[in-house]
This record gives C-alpha cells, structure tokens and sequence, in this order.
C-alpha cells in the first residue's frame, strides 16, 4: 500500500523506523527541514524518542569528529548538520577523518556515521546559505554521497544509510524538496546504494537528474511531450556508489544527453557525468551533450538574481531541445 | 592519595619506557640509512607521561593519540615488529603499510584511529566516550595530544561537548616545551597561545584540571589514576597538562639523536652523558629520572642493564622482521575504500 506523502513525512517516517528498531542510532541535531513548514513533522519523533536525540551546541566542526567517533565504536549516529553550507565548518571531520578511517585502517575500523545537509538554492538564502556540497564532497573518497530526489527514494535510502551500510554517508537533501509529496509505501524498505532508477521512460533523448533536478526535469519531460518529444529521466539517487551502468544505457538507447545538477558548472556533478559519458558512450551520441547547472557565481539573494543562476525547468526545456538539434 | 607502585609495577613501566626508547632511536637510525621516508615525529623525552598514563587504563578502554604516537601505542601492548613494519610501510605492518607513522590503529587494544591532524583525535575520541556513555559500557576514553591542539578550534567544540554531556573521557595535553624548573609549576606564557597557563584554559569549561610534571612517573600515575576513575564513574571528563622539556634532539626538523643513543650509566653518573645533552638528560629524561627511582627502591644496576639488553635484543627482531616483511602489492591500492556487507 502507498499513500501520498511530502518529502519531509517520508523522512520522517523513515527516521522513526529506524529509532525504533536499532537502538544504536542516535540523531544529533535533528532539525532535518530546517526553516520551512515541513519543519514540524520532526517535532513527533523528538517526544517519541526522548534520550535519542541530542541537541548539541554550534560546533559543526567538533560535532561532526564525535559522530565520526561514536561510530568508530560502535554506535550509528546521525549528525544533522543543518544548511548545506554549515558543512564548510565540519569539513576537516568529514573529509579527513570519517573518509578516511576505514582505508587507513586498512579495513579495520568502520565508520557508519550519516551526516545530513538541507543545502541548495532554497530562494533569499543569499551567498552563504544557499551552496550544494556534492560535487566538492565526490573529491574526498571514502563517502557515500545520496540525493535523493522524492519522497519514496528517501525513505528507501535514508534506511539502507542508516542501518544496512558500514561507511560514513553525506546526506543531502534539498530546501525545495522538502514539500514536493509522491507516492510511499506504508513498510520500512531498503533502496540499495548504486541502483539508479528511470523516473520516465522515453526514447529521443534522456536527462540525468538527482535531487532536486529530478522534479524539474519531469516537468520539463511532461512539457516536451506536449510536443511530441519523448525524454526519459534518470536518477541515479546515489553520486558514490554511481550506478554508471544504467545511466549509459538511457543514453546508448536515446543518442542524447542532458545532464543537470544543481552544483556550480566547473569540476560539478554534471561535468563529471559528462566526462563518462564521452568515454564510454561516445559512439552512441549523435549530439553533444548538454550541461545545465548553476554557472561559476556564487549564489545570489535578490529573486530574479537568484532565479537566473538556478538550473530551472526552462533551461532544461531548451538543453533537451538543442540536442535534438 | 593513590596506591604506590610496586617494584614489579615499577620495573614493569621502566620496561615500557625503555622500550619505546630503544625503538625510537632504532628509527632515527633507520632513517638515516633511508630505509623509510616522510616526516616523522619522536615521542623520547615523553615516555613516562604515555607508560604512567596508559597504565591507568583497562583492556577494554579507548586510546586515541596524534602523529607523536609511538610511545603511545607501545604503552599499550602493540607489537613493536609490527609497528615498525607500518612505519615501513610493509604490508603486514598495523595498517597494512597504508598510514605509516601517522594514523597506526590496533582495533583490539581499543586504539580505534589516529588523526594526524593537529586537533583531529580530540573530537573523535570524545565521540568515542559518548559512544561508552549511551551504551553504559563503563567504558572510559583518554586522549593524548600536544599542546598545539589548543590553538585548534576542535579542541573547543568537543571539550565544551564533553563537559556539557559529562562524557567519561581524559584529556592529557602533553606539553613538551616548558624548562625543567617550570614543569612541576609555576607561569609558562607558550609563544603562540595567549593564555598565561593552558590549563587555565581547560578549567574555563568547569572540568577539573591539573598540572603535573610529566618526567614524573609517579605524579602522572597518580593523577591520571583520579582522572580516570572519576571518568569511570560517570563524573565525566578531566584535562591534565603533562609538563615536559623538549628533548634536543627534537629541535632541528628531522629528529636526531643527540648525543647518541641512552646510555644508563648517564643515572648514576651523570658526568658521563655528551656535553649537548647533559643538562636535559640530568634533569629531564623520564628514563633517566626514573632509573634513580627503581635504583633507590632496591633494584641493581645489573638489574636495569640486563631488562635493557632484554630490550636492546627485542628491537633487533623487530628490525629484522620488519625489514624482511613484504611490501603491499601495488593494486591493493584501489581496495578498501568502502566496507562492504552489511553490518552485524
């Protein structure tokens, strides 16, 4: 059984499965939606597990170690960063020591910490609130980097983050996510790391989305075949382990490529993606592919400032139309 | 007041200390042969502060340390063949050659990960008390660091966590700058940290704190005995500043041994160790000091030398084991990145 649910209540849900069946999960922080109206399905969870929630001081940098730690012996904690950007403050902890531990260690000491981040354009968060890390973070091995893109992908994920995994996760959500609602199965399921899924089978050119580009570019697919074209959509749901397999067939089976991140355009998600794509698929691409990211600026507060560098469904729209050619 | 040493208890630290020393000079010679590269750091003139502290400790607790982390993990029970095949970079040393010097781990004697980063280990150790406090282990977590780490952001947030959430964790902060006559007391104003005393800066966090002279074996067992019992008992953390003079040789940017390998005799004749390092060994080095004790307690010298040459020889199997230990296979490299399976 599914019911419609948003974002933010399938995560909830999710973290509530989880508390309730390993008591090893502890949540620091766990403010989850940050500012927006989604904010008070967390409230819930807070009186429900009383001692596993920790409200801890604005100390990203030494939060971040202690989660890295308390997972190093024995615990599986979730440390809620808040905004994206406050990762910035942690990162020494999460690039340099959770990342590395287990490679160091030459297999020995596990890290299963997850560390959640509302990042992204989220509309007047101005230049220091508004960045996604996962681009930068797909530089530091040793994290698994999940965006999910719908409410059903972050109940499945969050779960297998959570309680199925052994390595540390960064786990990045998005403001304009958070109210975005789709259907969710009622039980507790596991999405698999690395397993990519087509949000919309299509067959003259395919858009690679996660995250917050997933919604965007079903809207644009939905706009295109109002005229005639067929876009498929797919979402790999996770940047590291990457489901490189699936997204290469969409593209040998299309001949055309859009690849969108919100992330700057330089050494970002999409480049990357793009790069794979020109090594591995080059005999399939009858067109150059497209890129559609936030350009080199950082993120402006002014609304139509902002609106201009935010990789919307417009630009998707006219990518997906300049491939066909 | 704690319980005195015994002599067993008191030969027993000596042969730790001992240890670590003879191993440590091995490296330098190691070193200068080129038998390993990169930066590495030297714990001699330290080792009382890491034996007296370490001793404090049960099976099952967790030890996090820095890049200075030879004695430490020595202290502990690590194999010193394959602590130095590590530090080789061979592949059966500790981490499979993949750390070296800087971040050696051994899981089962509860040394989890070593962060190299100055600052690094106080967090992760915090977080590994908070881990012992919610699963009411009983477990108490002690971290050794350099007096840098207070010029470090980290040290704050996570002693601020631990004070705040009373985590069973021990800070000792090995200062290793300070002149003989300053180490039991007194005003030490660092060059770069602008407190007057740095553990004036740990008591600001209401977690009680001392100040002890590091070469003092006995001082360091005693208040590290307070500190961890206390953490034992859910009292939560306390900071202890270990005073000890730099060693000489650890002036210039590589370590070197100044004046030669230890010589024991340089307890009971003071005279007889090299004019560079005379005033530090006289009046610094724990080994040195430490020997007059076991001396004084009723040991002889005969006694001291033979437990040296016990020790002497141990290094040398070491150093053979080490040397002739294979390397990594080159596409190793690309293994481990991720722990795969699920978790138990």
């Amino acid at each position: 059984m599914t019911r419609t649910l948003t974002y933010a209540q399938a995560l909830a849900e999710a973290l509530g499965e989880i508390l309730r069946e390993d008591e090893r999960v502890v949540i620091f922080g766990g403010g989850f939606a940050g500012i927006t109206p989604s904010r008070v399905h967390f409230g819930p969870l807070f009186k429900e597990f009383p001692g596993r929630f920790v409200a801890p001081p604005i100390s990203e940098l030494g939060l971040a170690g202690l989660g890295a730690g308390a997972a190093m012996a024995g615990l599986r904690p979730i440390v809620d960063l808040g905004t994206g950007s406050f990762v910035f403050e942690a990162f020494p902890a999460v690039a340099n020591e959770a990342a590395i531990a287990y490679y160091t260690s030459n297999q020995q000491t596990t890290v299963p910490v997850v560390y959640h981040l509302l990042g992204g354009i989220r509309g007047a968060g101005a230049e220091q609130h508004s960045q996604a890390v996962q681009a930068l973070f797909w530089q530091t091995p040793g994290l698994q980097i999940m965006l999910p893109g719908s409410p059903a992908d972050v109940k499945g994920l969050v779960r297998t983050a959570a309680l199925a995994s052994k390595n540390p996760t960064l786990f990045v959500s998005h403001y304009r996510l958070m109210e975005v609602a789709g259907p969710v199965p009622e039980e507790p399921y596991e999405i698999p790391f690395g397993q990519a899924e087509v949000k919309r089978a299509g067959t003259d050119a395919t858009i690679v989305a996660c995250g917050i580009q997933v919604p965007r570019a079903l809207e644009a697919a939905e706009r295109l075949a109002a005229d005639g074209v067929s876009v498929e959509v797919v979402d790999p749901r996770t940047l590291v382990p990457l489901d490189e397999a699936a997204i290469l067939a969409s593209v040998r089976k299309t001949g055309r490529a859009v690849v969108t991140d919100e992330t700057p355009r330089s050494c970002g998600v999409a480049a990357e993606l793009v790069a794979r794509l020109v090594e591995q698929a080059w005999g399939a691409l009858k067109t150059p592919p497209r890129r559609v990211t936030i350009p080199d600026v950082p993120i402006p507060f002014s609304e139509p400032l902002e609106a201009f560098v935010t990789p919307g469904v417009d630009r998707l729209v006219a990518a997906v139309r300049e491939v066909l050619g | 007041m704690t319980e005195a040493l015994s002599q067993a208890q008191a030969l027993e630290l000596l042969r730790q200390m001992l240890l670590i020393r003879r191993f440590e000079e091995r490296l330098v010679h190691l070193y200068e042969q080129g038998v390993f590269q990169g930066h590495y750091h030297l714990y001699i003139g330290q080792e009382a502060t890491g034996v007296a502290a370490i001793a404090r400790l049960e099976a099952r607790d967790y030890l996090f340390t820095t890049h200075r982390n030879h004695g430490h993990l020595l202290a502990r029970g690590v194999a010193p063949e394959r602590l130095l095949a590590e530090i080789l970079g061979r592949a059966s040393g500790l981490n499979g050659g993949r750390s070296g010097t800087l971040h050696p781990v051994a899981p089962e004697l509860g040394i989890l990960q070593t962060s190299a980063i100055v600052g690094g280990c106080v967090p992760l150790a915090a977080g590994a008390a908070f881990s012992a406090r919610y699963r009411g282990s009983g477990q108490v977590a002690m971290v050794f660091f350099g007096d840098g780490v207070l010029e470090e952001g980290a040290f704050y947030e996570a002693l601020n966590m631990a004070a705040l959430w009373k985590l069973p964790l021990v800070l000792v902060c090995e200062n290793n700058s300070i002149p003989p006559e300053l180490r039991a007391a007194g005003q030490f104003p660092s060059s770069t940290h602008a407190a007057r005393q740095l553990v004036e800066v740990a008591q600001s966090f209401t977690l009680p704190c001392s100040v002890v002279d590091g070469a003092d074996l006995e001082a360091v067992y005693a208040v590290l005995g307070e500190m961890v019992a206390r953490a034992r008992r859910g009292e939560g953390p306390s900071f202890v500043e270990a005073r000890n003079s730099r060693w000489p040789g650890n002036y210039p940017l590589y370590p070197a041994i100044v004046g030669g390998n230890t010589e024991l005799r340089w307890a009971w004749d003071p005279q007889a160790a090299p004019a560079e390092v005379r005033e530090w060994t006289d009046r610094s080095d724990p080994i040195v000091l430490w020997i007059r004790q076991v001396l004084a307690r009723g040991a002889t010298r005969q006694e001291v030398e033979a437990l040296d040459a016990q020790l002497v020889q141990q290094v040398d199997r070491a150093t053979e084991w080490a040397m002739q230990a294979p390397w990594p296979e080159p596409s190793t490299a690309l293994q481990g990145v991720f722990a795969e399976g699920r978790p138990a």
